[in-house]
């Protein structure tokens, strides 16, 4: 049900994730935290059932904030990324599966530049200029291959995102009333509001 | 890099029966019921004279803080295995575990008000009318019951134990966001093994009045207000139009016993006595129990609001 969109440029990388946890036909939370900061430049967006997505990213997180008080440097995003898969292709064909399909935006503080990594639950990574997980992914997808270019600035790709939610809330049958946007940069993580953002 | 394990984090740590649910599911064909065992047996032998060995073996692990360990049946799917004989109704085993609930818990402003309905049912047949849902954890810290009633009640029971060894080992008492990952993180140890639980730990602690939902599929959430059971959505709208965070403690109580009492009207699978707990910074209190029967009756003659 989850609906997750990210939108990269030459330096900032916008994510999008809706703020809703349901179960079965109910509503349990509208405020839920779909989005997990791995280290200051790395941003990642979760999707799948809350205890898989919990357990995974809690567990990556750890190892990454473990890998820096080891080694004095962070790991890049790239690294991150292949590290990611590795775990979760490793899990995949072990005990148990995480049913996790994520979206990580990370900012490359030495090579100066945004990326943005699709993966699915089966371990499938792939850099993307943009990306989109669950059924959000059938109205936004279209509208990104339309009007994205590699040139997007910010604030185009955030026009470009709330054209992306305004298509989700009006097309998909599930209500998703509220979502979290955040901008990853050179400066690091930050909220932002789309409420000013001339469409 | 070296990492830490990640699949089973609370197993890390362990040497040899660091694995234990897993194997167990692998290694163990013998009992589907789930026969309690301390260790992961590695025959049936050793599991019949467990008895006397446990106590020393346990020791030796120091096992305080050791999970229990279920034989499961040696399939593939465990839980789907189990659902051909729990669930299906042309099944001649006929072992039906006890669902349909409606539970409910809120913030206000004097605390977390708790309310729960007493009816336990196995498939269409009303088991019991009078099971007490609120799990009382401690003097501070509440468990609600719903899905399976073995399982919440096993499972909320450990929880108060390894609650009751961090208050030992700490000095202090746990905090509610602790306690409920405490939970979460058993019963994802289970996950796919055909556990079923939704409850609420609720309490009051440094951080204030504190509620989290957590069911057997390993989800956690922290929230102002939820409702589990099959009646839940019935005691989500009577709760969600008549709150208000300025409540007074009676008005609180008042509204989660009416909750209740409309989802039992409406839920076959709810009913009985309808039992209100009332969270307060000084340990959470019982407030009444009353009889649906009578709250029907009083309603439509005009009492309460």
């Amino acid at each position: 049900m989850d609906c997750i969109i990210a939108i990269s440029g030459k330096d900032f990388v916008v994510a999008a994730a809706d703020a809703m946890a349901a179960r079965s036909i109910v509503v349990m939370k509208s405020d839920h935290e779909k989005m997990v900061q791995m280290s200051p430049h790395l941003l990642q967006v979760c999707n799948g059932p809350s205890g898989d997505v919990v357990q995974f990213s809690e567990f990556i997180q750890k190892n990454i904030k473990l890998y820096q008080m080891r080694n004095g440097f962070a790991l890049s995003p790239h690294a991150a990324a292949h590290y990611t898969r590795d775990q979760l292709a490793r899990a995949l064909r072990s005990s148990g599966a995480y049913q996790v399909n994520l979206l990580l935006a990370g900012y490359d503080t030495i090579n100066k530049q945004a990326e943005l990594y699709f993966m699915d639950y089966l371990a499938a990574l792939v850099k993307v200029p943009f990306g989109a997980h669950g059924y959000a992914s059938h109205f936004v997808l279209s509208l990104l291959d339309r009007y994205y270019t590699p040139e997007v600035t910010l604030d185009e790709a955030l026009r470009l995102m709330k054209m992306c939610i305004a298509e989700v809330q009006k097309r998909l049958v599930i209500n998703l009333p509220k979502f979290t946007v955040r901008v990853v940069d050179a400066q690091g993580t930050r909220d932002v509001t789309l409420d000013d953002v001339q469409e | 890099m070296a990492l830490v394990n990640g699949r089973r984090p609370l197993f890390a740590g362990l040497s040899s029966t660091a694995t234990a649910p897993i194997t167990a599911a692998r290694s163990t064909p013998a009992s589907v019921s789930g026969r309690y065992a301390a260790l992961s047996a590695e025959d049936d032998a050793m599991a019949e004279s467990e008895l006397s060995g446990l106590t020393e073996l346990n020791q030796q692990l120091g096992a305080m803080s050791q999970l229990p360990v279920f034989d499961v049946p040696a399939v593939q799917d465990p839980a789907a295995f189990l659902h051909a004989y729990t669930e299906d109704p042309h099944s001649k085993v006929k072992i039906h575990i006890q669902h349909g609930t409606t539970t409910l818990a809120f913030k206000f402003k004097h605390g977390i008000i708790v309310a729960v309905d007493s009816r336990a049912t196995g498939g269409s047949y009303i088991a019991s009318g009078t099971v007490k849902k609120v799990i009382e954890i401690n003097p501070y810290l509440l468990g609600t019951m719903a899905g399976g009633a073995a399982d919440c009640s096993f499972w909320e029971r450990e929880l108060a134990r390894r609650c009751r060894i961090y208050e030992l080992r700490n000095k202090e008492r746990i905090s509610v966001a602790a306690a409920s990952k405490l939970l979460a993180n058993m019963v994802y140890g289970y996950k796919n093994m055909g556990l079923s639980m939704g409850t609420m730990i609720t309490g009051w602690d440094k951080r204030g009045p504190e509620l989290y939902y957590v069911d057997s599929d390993g989800t956690r959430l922290h929230g102002d207000m939820f409702s589990v059971g099959s009646g839940s959505t019935y005691a989500y709208g009577v709760l969600d139009a008549g709150f208000r965070y300025d409540m007074t403690p009676e008005e609180a109580c008042e509204l989660g016993r009416r909750s209740i009492y409309h989802a039992t009207h409406r839920d076959a699978y709810s009913g009985g006595f309808v039992n209100v707990y009332h969270v307060r910074e000084e340990g959470w209190v019982k407030i009444s129990s009353t009889d649906v029967n009578q709250l029907h009756y009083g309603y439509k003659a005009g009492f309460a609001q």
